[in-house]
């Protein structure tokens, strides 16, 4: 009898649990806010302010998403995540997104189980050194103390560097950022790697940026993309086409500036029309209204926008549009057609 | 007339069940029982059907790939071509040196400590009784981080010592540097080598000759030692007279082991500055030093207390008794004080044990590869296989905390008190 009841347990647990996958879409509507899981703080990507309030170029991403399916762009609660807690962080459900300088790799793809919506930045990993030690390329660190984020792809490609020259070195595991800026400053190790990006966005938080260089070499692909948990494919339709959008605006030449005047009424190029709704119903086709990506846009401009005002030339990060740029200026940016 | 003084022998119905103050509480158990046992199996199903909807089938056959990390302290050799398994074993002996070495220095820590808190002297048990307070009222993590941070900013780097503003310590053998502590190593220039055991398995390790020869020479020199100590027992017996032995006894153990070490050719590497980082020489890293200290410290301050009632625990008569025999404090204490509170002192001695060991997983804060950092930290990271490293890890901790138990309860069986 008992043995019955036990089996009966099971079966009643097994329909429960089969009934717990539900929507993401509907879940942040109906909590009013998108929980968007970024850096701890890595300033010009994500980082909170003097005022505590989060900006950066992850932080605008998540503000579009939030700005299009919510129509409130600061609808969103930011969740900072370390490189180890990422994943587990989006797997359970507790962001239901991750714009966090996140590597789209084949087994974070397929094995991991999530999906990468697109990439927002293109990236490379590189070697942050002070000037004073004389290294001129990366070959030269034989022997060296390597400051290195655990939890990370740069970890891989680091011991796969170092194996494929056949120079040794010591790898100081760190969690966050500024902590490996501290072991850094402090000399604990000859070298900080980290994505490109990041090593220009630490260097500026310096007190003497100009004492450091970054090494020529880039040892690695790191293309950065937003991503969702797989599965659920509406949302992360939404996601991909909300990225598209910002990208198809600056191609487009759809800027902060001139979006209410071209919005007002359908224009002449019919592309436009159709990404900001004055013509066709591809946001209904998303399950979203007609002005969703006229929100995210609006939210913090188009891509060129995001990127000029958190880490272009004109910021202290300084980072070249470089592959970044769009595809008619020779990058690698380009967005399939809104049709 | 009869009359029946036995209970009456009626037919069993199901309400006796819950009526019958006879079968009563063996109802509400099977319930308990059958109720923790849905709760158990609801548990299951939910993550095994979880895991399913997620396309993550459960199993362990990760481990056996490759890793494809570094690790900078290393018991063993490894490199990242190597598996999963053996960076978690890398982790494993890094969990249980720092373990080991914490539990060491935390009891030689606690027992003087606990000792000193109860000196007649006013500013030494004022200033126990400040380091206990001060290391046990703040959470251990805050120390771990507090030494590291210490440690880091205060040294010298080496480039400070190619510069000529720091330079080595105790006739230059020793290098204090930011980045962890390097002293002499021991060498042999006639080495015997080494067995390599395993063969190229994920649990291969070596086994050094010279140990072994060094050990052996040790053991039968402790051994030869005890003859002659037995020989000098029996002449005492016979003679009434004890002959002089020390000069014999320390020879028979020191003489051979000189012996060996010279055929072996020992000899002591020195650290010395090459490039970016001393090469040579033992390297202890800040992160080993720093979660070894705090831990210590920490613990160590929890044993003092345990040491200090244990002492009290020794009734009073004990000490004077041992005064009227005309014995001095210091002997009172080691002879007839310690012996006793020993009882008290190590069944909570054994949790404290457990707790430093448990503690030591905190190791990550200042990037100690143990197995939080490597299974439960890359390894886990890397393959996204929470549930199976959690699971490893949650068995790992288990099996290395009994194993101390068991120890701790078998040495507590040898010294309590036995009752006949």
């Amino acid at each position: 009898m008992k043995r019955t009841v036990f089996l009966g347990a099971l079966t009643v647990a097994g329909l429960a649990a089969g009934a717990s996958a539900a929507a993401t879409l509907d879940d942040v509507k109906a909590r009013g806010k998108l929980n968007c899981g970024v850096t701890t703080g890595l300033v010009g990507f994500a980082a909170p302010d003097a005022n505590g309030k989060w900006e950066g170029f992850d932080v605008d991403f998540c503000r579009a998403v939030a700005a299009a399916v919510l129509g409130d762009a600061n609808a969103v609660e930011f969740v900072p995540t370390t490189g180890k807690t990422r994943f587990t962080a989006l797997a359970s459900g507790e962001v239901d997104m991750l714009a966090r300088n996140t590597t789209w790799t084949l087994s974070r793809d397929v094995d991991l189980k999530f999906d990468f919506i697109g990439v927002n930045y293109y990236d490379g990993q590189g070697f942050l050194v002070s000037k004073e030690m004389g290294v001129s390329s990366a070959k030269d660190l034989d022997g060296a103390t390597v400051c290195i984020q655990t939890g990370t792809t740069t970890e891989l490609n680091l011991a796969d560097f170092f194996r494929a020259n056949n120079i040794s070195y010591e790898p100081v595991p760190i969690e966050t950022n500024a902590e490996g800026q501290q072991q850094y400053l402090a000399g604990a190790c000859d070298a900080y790697t980290t994505d490109a990006s990041g090593l220009a966005a630490t260097r500026a938080t310096f007190e003497n940026p100009s004492d450091h260089v970054v090494l020529p070499e880039i040892i690695s692909k790191e293309p950065l993309g937003p991503l969702v948990r797989h599965g659920d494919n509406e949302w992360g339709d939404i996601v991909r086409w909300t990225l598209n959008a910002l990208i198809s605006a600056e191609e487009m030449g759809i800027t902060s500036a001139n979006i209410g005047e071209l919005s007002a009424a359908a224009g002449d190029n019919p592309e436009i029309n159709r990404i900001l709704g004055t013509e066709g119903n591809l946001g209904e086709m998303l399950g979203l209204d007609a002005d969703w990506a006229k929100r995210a846009i609006m939210a913090g401009g188009n891509y060129g926008e995001v990127f000029a005002k958190n880490i272009g030339e004109s910021t202290p990060i300084a980072l070249a549009r470089g592959l970044n740029a769009q595809w008619t200026d020779g990058g690698l940016i380009y967005s399939p057609p809104f049709r | 007339m009869t009359t029946t003084t036995d209970p009456h022998q009626g037919q069993f119905r199901l309400s006796m069940l819950l009526y019958d103050s006879r079968y009563r509480s063996m109802t509400i158990q099977i319930v308990a029982l059958i109720g923790f046992l849905m709760l158990i199996g609801w548990l299951l199903s939910n993550t095994a059907q979880n895991l399913a909807d997620l396309g993550k089938e459960p199993g362990f056959s990760f481990m056996l790939e490759p890793s494809g990390y570094d690790i900078n302290q290393r018991l063993l050799d490894y490199n990242s071509q190597d598996s999963h398994l053996r960076a978690s074993l890398m982790g494993l002996l890094n969990t249980l040196l720092v373990a080991a070495m914490g539990c060491i220095a935390a009891t030689v820590i606690g027992v003087i400590i606990g000792v000193l808190r109860l000196s007649p002297n006013w500013i030494v048990a004022r200033l126990s009784a400040v380091y206990v307070e001060g290391f046990r009222n703040v959470p251990v993590l805050l120390w771990i981080v507090f030494i590291m941070a210490v440690l880091i900013e205060t040294l010298p780097q080496p480039s400070a010592f190619r510069k000529g503003e720091a330079s080595m310590s105790l006739w230059d053998t020793v290098a204090i540097t930011n980045r962890g502590v390097y002293i002499p190593e021991p060498l042999f220039s006639r080495s015997l080598g080494d067995i390599h055991v395993l063969g190229s398995s994920a649990l291969r390790f070596d086994v050094s000759l010279d140990l072994l020869a060094l050990l052996a020479v040790l053991i039968a020199g402790i051994l030869t030692s005890v003859l002659i100590k037995r020989r000098a027992d029996v002449i005492q017996e016979a003679t009434g007279e004890r002959p002089r032995t020390w000069h014999l006894r320390l020879g028979a153990i020191v003489v051979p082991f000189i012996l060996v070490l010279a055929v072996l050719g020992f000899y002591l590497g020195y650290p010395e500055l090459k490039g970016f980082n001393f090469k040579g020489g033992t390297h202890l890293r800040n992160s080993l030093i720093a979660l070894w200290l705090a831990l210590s410290l920490y613990t160590g301050a929890f044993i003092a207390e345990i040491v200090r009632s244990g002492i009290l625990a020794v009734s009073k008569g004990q000490t004077e008794a041992a005064s009227a025999l005309g014995m001095r404090p210091n002997r009172t204490m080691s002879l007839v004080v310690l012996p006793q509170a020993l009882r008290v002192i190590i069944p909570p001695l054994i949790s404290n044990y457990l707790n430093l060991t448990k503690n030591s997983s905190l190791a990550i804060a200042v990037g100690y590869m143990d197995i939080t950092g490597t299974l439960g930290g890359i390894t886990m990271n890397q393959t996204g296989r929470e549930l199976e490293t959690v699971l490893l890890l949650m068995l790992v901790y288990l099996t290395i905390s009994l194993t101390i138990s068991a120890v701790m309860n078998w040495y507590n069986e040898s010294v309590k008190l036995k009752e006949r």
